[in-house]
């Protein structure tokens, strides 16, 4: 298993980057990953991070592709709130690399 | 080996042979299971220490007990028809992705142990002993292998090559060396009741919001109803539908067509999954667990019917099993089919002229239709022969004025796979998915050259989600791709939606 490491110390991942134990997630630590996937962290990405974060915590799952979208169309406006821009900030689409970056677990099935 | 699919080929055809790449995809292996992955299927947690007698055992039980496997292990005459069929063989020029070469990769091993001539004369008969390297090769290969049976058509001894890979499977998941996508997938149904994971007050907060998009687009309330008990309909849709793009404006559009047809309806949070990875794996055992899902769900809930949304496999394990699987089906009202497809209500609904359209809402794009390996190889709709291929276009043409199909040796009976199913669907395998996509990518240039269709239409979870990633790779748009009942959802006029004017001219055509 790898692990990413960050202020000195290792955090475990999966596979394919997603961290094994949600809880040793920390800002910092979505920096580093963020880094791994080729993402410079702007205000625009940590409002999707934020907010799977925030909708994780409700419902212990991702939010549809949609929602997510109409919350940040709701906090940043409709430029950035729409399906192309989130594939601009997150190329490898919303759903799994913004997923990874929060620290939270892939999005599974015929997704 | 080319990173992500860079390599991806241009065919001047759909169906252009390629020049042989020996080993091109030699070592290509999605993730292997975790241990409380495969425990929880009910399978060894790693390769066990004699995994060659628990392989040989297997292998022995599953001929003994089906004997079409064993049949289809002795019937290869080795004459060629379905070399050039495999999308995976067009798209990577692998001589290993020739259907016969991968089926035998399992059938020289067969020879050698079950066979006299195999145990006696192993070199004349290609026949080969099992070893570490050839348990690697079958994990490779049997995972670039989507059970699509296209290949089978061909097949002049009606070899079901999908069966030879299932087996494969089955055997690998004996030994301990199970797929990650696949196995934790399934495990997720078996605790949550979903391929996705989504519990239930999660599924009820997306259906809410999704009830209120609906009203803000349409000024319509329209519901789409979790749990309730007594209702008439249960639908069983793939959990994509609840999260993914297309499927979602598919699942919206089957709340406005029973919405419009009058009829109660609910979904289930037991069963809140049509797809059934048993059936990618060839695990009866686990598919027959996530199928009686089904039969709880609609018994607890007191319905008189079930109807399946757009899933692929779903609707060949519906269709084709669900009745020794689950049944039997007596506590259902015997004046329906058990089951019944989304495509089957919608028809007949559309026959019955009960839906209105608006069908210029679809003059913005130019669609084809592609058909999923599943409902086109392996089930049926309607009363008609055929009626998986002319249910689901009569449905588009009812509510779009551009269809095209495309060249009709990649439609129908001889469709392509879109290059992600039977369990392949995973990011590990994503330059095989790619690659494989290539003769479905190709047939819809041309009828983009020709007739300038922009949107192709599905209806399977696996080929939407599967299209929305590969189709940009070859200039599409991720949104080029459809779900049927989206097409729908755009031209329905619900009932006191504006635009809804009984003297209108745009009165339902189909009627």
């Amino acid at each position: 298993m790898s692990a990413y490491s960050v202020n000195g110390q290792t955090v475990e991942h999966d596979e394919e980057g997603y961290i094994t134990n949600l809880s040793d997630w920390s800002k910092d630590l979505a920096e580093v990953i963020a880094k791994e996937e080729n993402i410079d962290m702007t205000e625009e990405h940590w409002a999707v991070v934020n907010f799977l974060r925030e909708y994780y915590d409700e419902y212990q799952i991702a939010p549809a592709v949609r929602v997510l979208i109409k919350a940040i169309k709701k906090s940043m406006g409709p430029e950035v709130g729409n399906n192309k821009y989130m594939y601009e900030l997150f190329p490898y689409g919303p759903a799994k690399q913004a997923c990874k970056i929060a620290g939270l677990p892939k999005p599974t099935g015929c997704v | 080996m080319a990173a992500d699919g860079d390599d991806i080929p241009k065919l001047s055809h759909p169906l252009e042979i390629p020049k042989l790449k020996c080993g091109a995809m030699e070592g290509l292996q999605p993730f292997i299971a975790a241990p409380e992955h495969q425990e929880k299927l009910g399978f060894p947690g790693e390769l066990v220490p004699n995994w060659k007698e628990v392989a040989l055992a297997k292998m022995a039980e599953l001929a003994e007990k089906n004997r079409a496997f064993q049949v289809y292990l002795d019937a290869c005459v080795k004459c060629g028809a379905c070399t050039d069929k495999c999308h995976y063989f067009l798209g990577t020029g692998d001589p290993k992705n020739m259907p016969v070469a991968r089926q035998d990769l399992l059938r020289s091993v067969y020879r050698r142990y079950f066979t006299f001539a195999g145990k006696y004369f192993p070199s004349l008969v290609g026949a080969r002993d099992l070893t570490e390297e050839v348990l690697q090769e079958w994990y490779s290969y049997y995972h670039q292998c989507s059970e699509c049976r296209r290949c089978s058509v061909f097949c002049p001894y009606g070899i079901d090559t999908a069966e030879i890979t299932m087996a494969a499977r089955e055997i690998m998941d004996a030994v301990g060396m199970g797929q990650k996508y696949s196995n934790e997938i399934i495990g997720k149904v078996k605790d949550v009741g979903n391929n996705l994971g989504l519990n239930p007050k999660a599924l009820a907060a997306t259906l809410e919001d999704l009830e209120e998009e609906i009203e803000d687009d349409t000024g319509i309330s329209v519901r789409l109803p979790l749990d309730e008990k007594g209702a008439d309909i249960l639908l069983v849709t793939p959990s994509a539908d609840f999260f993914a793009e297309p499927h979602i404006d598919g699942l919206i559009g089957y709340a406005k067509v029973f919405h419009e047809a009058g009829v109660s309806w609910t979904l289930s949070s037991y069963a809140s999954e049509a797809a059934n990875f048993g059936l990618f794996i060839g695990s009866y055992e686990n598919m027959r667990e996530i199928a009686l899902r089904i039969r709880k769900a609609a018994e607890d809930l007191g319905v008189k019917r079930i109807i399946f949304g757009e899933c692929g496999h779903a609707w060949r394990v519906a269709y084709s099993f669900l009745n020794t699987l689950a049944g039997p089906f007596d506590f259902l009202d015997p004046k329906y089919p058990v089951p019944q497809h989304i495509l089957e209500f919608t028809w007949n609904e559309i026959q019955k002229g009960t839906l209105k359209f608006d069908k210029s809402q679809n003059d913005h794009i130019k669609l084809t239709y592609h058909d999923s390996c599943n409902v086109a190889r392996a089930s049926r709709m309607g009363d008609e022969p055929g009626g998986q291929f002319e249910i689901p276009r009569n449905v588009i043409k009812a509510v779009c004025n551009y269809y095209y199909d495309m060249d009709r040796s990649t439609t129908h009976e001889s469709t392509l796979c879109c290059g992600g199913g039977g369990g392949l669907l995973t990011d590990d395998l994503m330059e095989l998915r790619k690659k494989g996509a290539s003769p479905r990518m190709t047939a819809l240039q041309e009828v983009t050259e020709e007739h300038g269709v922009t949107h192709m239409a599905a209806i399977c979870a696996i080929c939407k989600t599967q299209f929305s990633k590969v189709m940009p790779a070859y200039g599409y748009d991720m949104d080029s791709i459809v779900s049927v009942h989206q097409l729908v959802s755009n031209a329905i006029i619900l009932t006191g939606q504006d635009g809804d004017d009984d003297d209108s001219e745009d009165e339902t055509e189909a009627a």
